[in-house]
């Protein structure tokens, strides 16, 4: 089954490189959502479905951490999985991330082979290799 | 170790890495120093983003205009000739990871850093200065016949979480 991916960031650049780096990867990826925020990423929730979000942290408006915790508080999202990319690499943020229910995390800089690492591994059983 | 010999580490250690792996470039050590003074002019692209904390200050990353566009069509795999937003946006998420991987690596000696959102200038003619600090430890980093140079100046704040500005002070004379 073809899979959904919403992207989060507010860098456009890190957006189109993902973008790129998720058609690299050889998984069968019908859409590639993109927001610039939380804010955004939840507008984009509200019409469209989608089976991944990989979201960075630090953001303006609404960040990762409290666009996770949005998610996860929302009857109809809670069960979306969140990845965050991020250049946050502390245990603060990324301890608080998983405690939100974050299914894992990528440092920036990141490689094609990371990111198609963390997508095997939590869409698997939707997305045949 | 002292904290600048470890800044000066880091900074090396996350500008190999970053492009290496975002642009598949491998740099050598940058040529470090140690500036004092107000800043000369600049001409070119600066990117600059505050760290907040028990040590508080900005880290910064700039460039000419023709390396900033060879740095985004290494990263977006596109060519690029003209400075549009493309290029500013890959300058201040370059200047995002390295600085981001920096302060993460101090974090283990300082305690935790936030980050803010980083800040892009172009234009000629323009100086910076951040407000109550004038020690800057500077990388330069040769990329064939250009340079890279990635600046971070850090000070102990006496109340870690008291809110001030952290990002560039002031811009002497307005971008062009």
């Amino acid at each position: 089954m073809d899979s959904d991916v919403l992207v989060v960031d507010d860098s456009a650049a890190i957006r189109k490189i993902l973008q790129r780096v998720l058609r690299q990867t050889g998984m069968a990826i019908r859409a590639v959502y993109e927001a610039g925020d939380g804010e955004e990423a939840l507008t984009v929730l509200d019409t469209h479905k989608v089976d991944l979000v990989l979201s960075d942290i630090n953001m303006p408006r609404m960040d990762g951490l409290q666009l996770l915790a949005s998610l996860k508080a929302a009857e109809q999202w809670r069960h979306i999985p969140v990845v965050m990319i991020t250049t946050e690499g502390g245990e603060a943020k990324v301890g608080e991330a998983v405690r939100l229910g974050a299914a894992g995390y990528v440092r920036k800089p990141f490689t094609a082979d990371q990111i198609k690492e963390k997508l095997v591994g939590i869409l698997e059983p939707a997305i045949p290799l | 170790m002292n904290l600048q010999a470890l800044i000066t580490a880091s900074i090396n250690r996350s500008v190999t890495n970053v492009f290496s792996t975002m642009l598949g470039v491998e740099l050598g050590p940058g040529i470090p120093s140690v500036e004092h003074t107000t800043p000369e002019a600049n001409d070119g692209v600066m990117s600059f983003i505050g760290v907040a904390g028990s040590w508080a200050g900005t880290g910064s990353v700039s460039c000419s205009p023709a390396l900033a566009r060879r740095i985004c069509s290494e990263m977006l795999m596109s060519h690029t000739t003209s400075m549009n937003e493309d290029v500013l946006d890959t300058l201040a998420e370059l200047t995002n990871m390295i600085i981001g991987n920096v302060k993460t690596e101090l974090e283990q000696e300082v305690g935790p850093l936030g980050l803010s959102i980083p800040t892009v200038v172009f234009g000629r003619n323009f100086r910076t200065k951040s407000a109550g600090t004038s020690e800057w430890i500077v990388l330069r980093f040769p990329w064939e016949d250009e340079v890279l140079l990635v600046k971070v100046c850090l000070a102990p704040q006496e109340k870690p979480a008291r809110a001030r500005s952290h990002m560039p002070g002031q811009i002497g004379a307005p971008a062009v």
